[in-house]
């Protein structure tokens, strides 16, 4: 629109005249609140961002709150309320594309507010096509996918290695956990049902296409583990109740590598989804001007890079993939090995048909 | 002896005996307190002050109770109904939405489609669009990409007109000349006076200039519209910021209905030299703009949908929240498949019933030892009934997972003692069966101290007595302890049947699909769904269940039979 785009190009004048001066021109408050979701993941953003941070100023203090699961509906009480607590905060793309919708946060103009990548390509096509929303800074890609044990594979049979392996009860017995939510369930059973993968949305968005895939999940109901937090499955494992389920592959890698359980990755039909930050809409200018000069450090290339020492998720810059330290490099979710079939969260599909969808889902759970 | 300022009958003044002897004097009048007015009007008064001094006393709690508690629960309740989001963000629609009559099948006239197209317009500038689709997408999957997806394209049919006027005069994308024409002289030069001073806080407030509205009925309004949005939403000033295109729409329209030749206002020599070459414009009709730009325009369902939730308050949660949904031929039952909440409705219910029975059962034993044990023993039984208290929920919950699930302690107990196959291990967990348990064990407390309280207050000597007269001893019981014990078990019913319907946690993490409650749904709706809507009705009706049923509770228990001590 002519109206946003003239306003957007006073924004960048202005920015681009005290490009460097910016931070110090604005009075800058001495703490954050930063919001994430708590565990390995939380860390390794503490120790790749903040920790290096507070070093540069040593004046600032932050502290963190682990609400991202909930981050949606408490950003929209404090809006209601009129008082913001938080300063920044991760969530998952959805969430990410919600706020923005319900202008909850601020819209970003990432060329301007982060730092482009060290051979001078600008950040938005440093991000590329991850910036799924204006609102949205991303920081890590991740996916959801399945571990098994691997001691539980029966003798003389293969590790399972294709997302069929799920349904196939007979070869490889034992619980399967999923989580209690149509997304990924649904694509999966029609990808196992036969559907195209090129096909599987407009087959799920017909009433024929949802009953199909509630069928087809309907074959191993009776031996699933409904999860509702990314941390079951791992524990579901360890304790040897489920044979397979999915989760978010870095708690997998945390529960291989660090807690040496009789883990395997299955990295066949993996989703992948994004986390990032917004900055919450409405801060006041001092609260702001620190926002921006900590978003601008923790989202440099190298910055992204560092993080994935601690976190097996992929940096959300095309320039910080050299930098991600060789031994890790093979727990990515975006590591050709394991990538050779995978999903991307169909955004948009799901904010259309999420309440649809879910209801039946629930009602189907519940029968 | 007595003198004059000893003995009452002397003394004068006020005293009780002079008002009894005033009051027989005066004969059948009202009787009168000692200053002479009547005993029923000074002692209302003094019961008043008493009263007064009582509220005060608890003024503190009664406020603090209903700004903290009240007023909160109060508005979220009130969103169950409300809908205004629908009107505030389309009011030009709405208001003449009901023209339309949705049983003809067919999509609406022109001007419903041009009402749309400059709702839509201002929401967007607001980005209030995409809110308004999230709302409407809960009644209609596909609302909230069709409203998004709208939002970006509509400069596809204002571009028509501002690239004319552009084209004609660079003038016409510039915000002086339209401030020029439509603004109030005094406040342009307040403005401009404003500007000049750079300063923070409040811009002068735009003012149409005299006439405008007259002049221009579109375009003046939709300049106001926007001049007011530039001040307080993004704080820039009108004499600075060009217009957005819905101003060329709307000036297009007023050039091509009223004649300006004449028009000798501000600006003359632009608005005539547009009106001029109006005629030569390209134009494009709203209803064929809007539905290139997306064809579910063209689809009359989106209408009807739009039209059924334009009213300012709505009954659709509620309908919802028990598996039924508006239609154009009024309420009717969801689909088979889509129905969830009159099966949780049942299911809390019913669990919250079963929870409560097993909590009697098993604290009536424990309560009864307590209080017929020597205070030194009871008391340290005491300790072991309020531990768990003193333990996380999240822990205890946790415990019972490690406990009950296949592999876990009771299971391989069992196996262990060959009394189940390895292969045949219990499902006891993530079912009713793990909900009932866990929360059974976590709400047993609440039942036994009422309990406890009750029958630490009846005598011994009751049961001797009836001993003495020859009962049984299960007679004894059943026809003296037990009635006495009534009341506590009352108490501690209404308190752990009211919190287990409300549970939440628990059934969370050990319920699994078949063992959830109604406030999880209520909970996925606040936190993740964000149906608030919904999950305000469910909280509704839920509250006035819990409501009937102690009502119901009272009529046949009788309220004052409950006891939570002495």
């Amino acid at each position: 629109m002519k109206f946003s785009k003239t306003l957007m190009a006073t924004t960048a004048l202005t920015v681009a005249a005290g490009a460097t001066a910016f931070a110090q021109d604005q009075e800058m408050v001495d703490s954050m609140t930063l919001v994430s979701w708590g565990g390995a993941y939380q860390n390794s953003q503490q120790q790749a961002y903040v920790v290096p941070y507070l070093e540069m100023n040593p004046d600032v203090s932050v502290s963190w709150d682990e609400s991202s699961a909930e981050a949606v509906a408490r950003l929209r009480a404090m809006n209601e309320a009129g008082n913001i607590t938080w300063d920044l905060v991760d969530v998952v793309a959805s969430d990410a594309i919600r706020l923005c919708d319900e202008g909850l946060a601020m819209e970003i103009d990432h060329d301007e507010m982060l730092e482009a990548a060290p051979d001078g390509t600008e950040a938005s096509d440093d991000f590329g096509d991850l910036i799924v929303s204006d609102c949205y800074i991303p920081q890590i890609v991740y996916s959801t996918t399945f571990g098994y044990r691997t001691d539980m594979v029966p003798e003389g049979v293969e590790a399972p290695n294709d997302i069929c392996d799920v349904w196939d009860l007979e070869t490889y017995p034992g619980q399967r956990a999923l989580e209690r939510r149509p997304i990924n369930n649904m694509e999966w059973a029609l990808l196992c049902d036969g559907v195209a993968k090129d096909e599987i949305y407009d087959v799920l968005a017909t009433e024929e296409g949802q009953d199909q895939a509630l069928a087809k999940l309907d074959e191993i109901k009776d031996q699933v583990v409904w999860w509702n937090a990314g941390a079951d499955t791992p524990q579901l494992l360890a304790d040897g109740e489920v044979f397979m389920g999915s989760t978010y592959n870095g708690r997998l890698y945390s529960a291989i590598e660090e807690q040496d359980q009789p883990i395997g990755m299955m990295w066949d039909a993996q989703v992948f989804d994004l986390d990032g930050w917004i900055i919450p809409e409405g801060l006041p200018e001092d609260r702001l001007a620190r926002v921006m000069d900590f978003v601008r450090f923790a989202t440099d290339t190298q910055r992204l890079a560092d993080q994935a020492n601690y976190i097996s998720y992929g940096p959300a810059r095309q320039s910080s993939a050299p930098l991600v330290p060789e031994d890790m490099k093979q727990h990515m979710p975006t590591d050709p090995e394991n990538s050779a079939n995978t999903f991307l969260y169909n955004y948009e599909f799901w904010a259309d048909y999420r309440d649809d969808i879910d209801a039946k889902f629930q009602s189907w759970l519940a029968q | 002896m007595s003198d004059a300022s000893t003995d009452p009958d002397k003394i004068e003044g006020p005293t009780p005996d002079n008002a009894m002897r005033a009051a027989k004097a005066a004969d059948d009048g009202p009787m009168l307190a000692a200053d002479g007015t009547p005993l029923k009007k000074s002692l209302a008064k003094s019961l008043r002050v008493q009263k007064m001094r009582a509220l005060i006393l608890i003024a503190p709690l009664l406020i603090f109770v209903l700004v903290s508690f009240i007023a909160p629960i109060g508005d979220m309740l009130f969103r169950s109904v409300e809908n205004q989001i629908v009107s505030d963000t389309l009011p030009r629609t709405t208001a003449r939405i009901d023209e339309w009559d949705s049983a003809s099948g067919e999509t609406p006239d022109e001007a419903l489609y041009e009402a749309l197209f400059y709702d839509l317009f201002v929401a967007e500038a607001r980005r209030e669009h995409t809110r308004l689709g999230t709302r409407l997408n809960y009644e209609m999957t596909g609302m909230s990409s069709l409203f998004r997806r709208s939002g970006r394209s509509l400069d596809d049919i204002s571009d028509v007109y501002l690239d004319q006027f552009e084209d004609l005069n660079e003038a016409w994308d510039e915000a002086l000349p339209w401030a020029e024409l439509m603004g109030d002289p005094d406040w342009i030069a307040e403005q401009q006076a404003f500007d000049e001073a750079g300063e923070d806080g409040r811009m002068p407030r735009f003012e149409l200039r005299e006439g405008a509205i007259n002049e221009f009925p579109n375009a003046a309004a939709a300049y106001e519209t926007f001049a007011r949005f530039s001040q307080t939403e993004e704080e820039d000033s009108p004499l600075e910021e060009e217009p957005y295109g819905l101003v060329h729409v709307a000036l297009y329209k007023d050039l091509t209905e009223n004649g300006y030749s004449q028009y000798d206002g501000p600006r003359a020599d632009l608005v005539q030299e547009a009106d001029a070459a109006v005629d030569g414009f390209e134009s494009i009709g709203f209803k064929e703009g809007m539905i290139e730009i997306d064809e579910d325009w063209g689809n009359p369902e989106i209408w009807t949908t739009l039209q059924m939730y334009s009213p300012d308050y709505t009954t659709g949660y509620f309908l919802n929240s028990v598996d039924m949904q508006k239609t154009a031929d009024g309420p009717a039952l969801r689909d088979a498949d889509e129905r969830i909440y009159g099966l949780l409705f049942q299911r809390t219910l019913f669990m919250s019933l079963v929870i409560t029975f097993s909590c009697i059962a098993l604290g009536y034993p424990v309560a009864y030892l307590l209080s017929n044990l020597p205070a030194r023993t009871a008391n340290l039984l005491m300790i072991l009934v309020l531990l768990p208290f003193w333990t996380s929920l999240l822990v205890r919950t946790s415990a019972w997972k490690v406990m009950l699930q296949q592999q876990g302690v009771i299971n391989d107990v069992l196996v262990w003692l060959g009394m189940i196959g390895d292969g045949s291990r219990l499902v006891m967990i993530n079912n009713q069966f793990g909900t009932i348990v866990a929360m059974t064990h976590i709400l047993l407390p609440f039942m036994i101290l009422p309990m406890y309280s009750v029958m630490s207050t009846i005598p011994p000597s009751y049961v001797r007595a009836a001993r003495s007269l020859g009962a049984t001893p299960t007679t004894a019981f059943r026809r003296v302890y037990f009635p006495q014990s009534i009341p506590g078990i009352g108490a501690g019913s209404i308190l752990v049947f009211i919190l287990s319907i409300g549970y939440y946690i628990t059934p969370e993490i050990v319920g699994g699909t078949t063992g959830t409650f109604i406030s999880n749904r209520i909970a996925y709706h606040i936190s993740s769904s964000l149906n608030w809507g919904l999950a305000a009705a469910l909280g509704t009706i839920l509250l006035v269940v819990v409501l009937v049923l102690y009502w119901a509770y009272d009529r046949i228990v009788g309220i004052d039979n409950v006891k939570l001590g002495g």
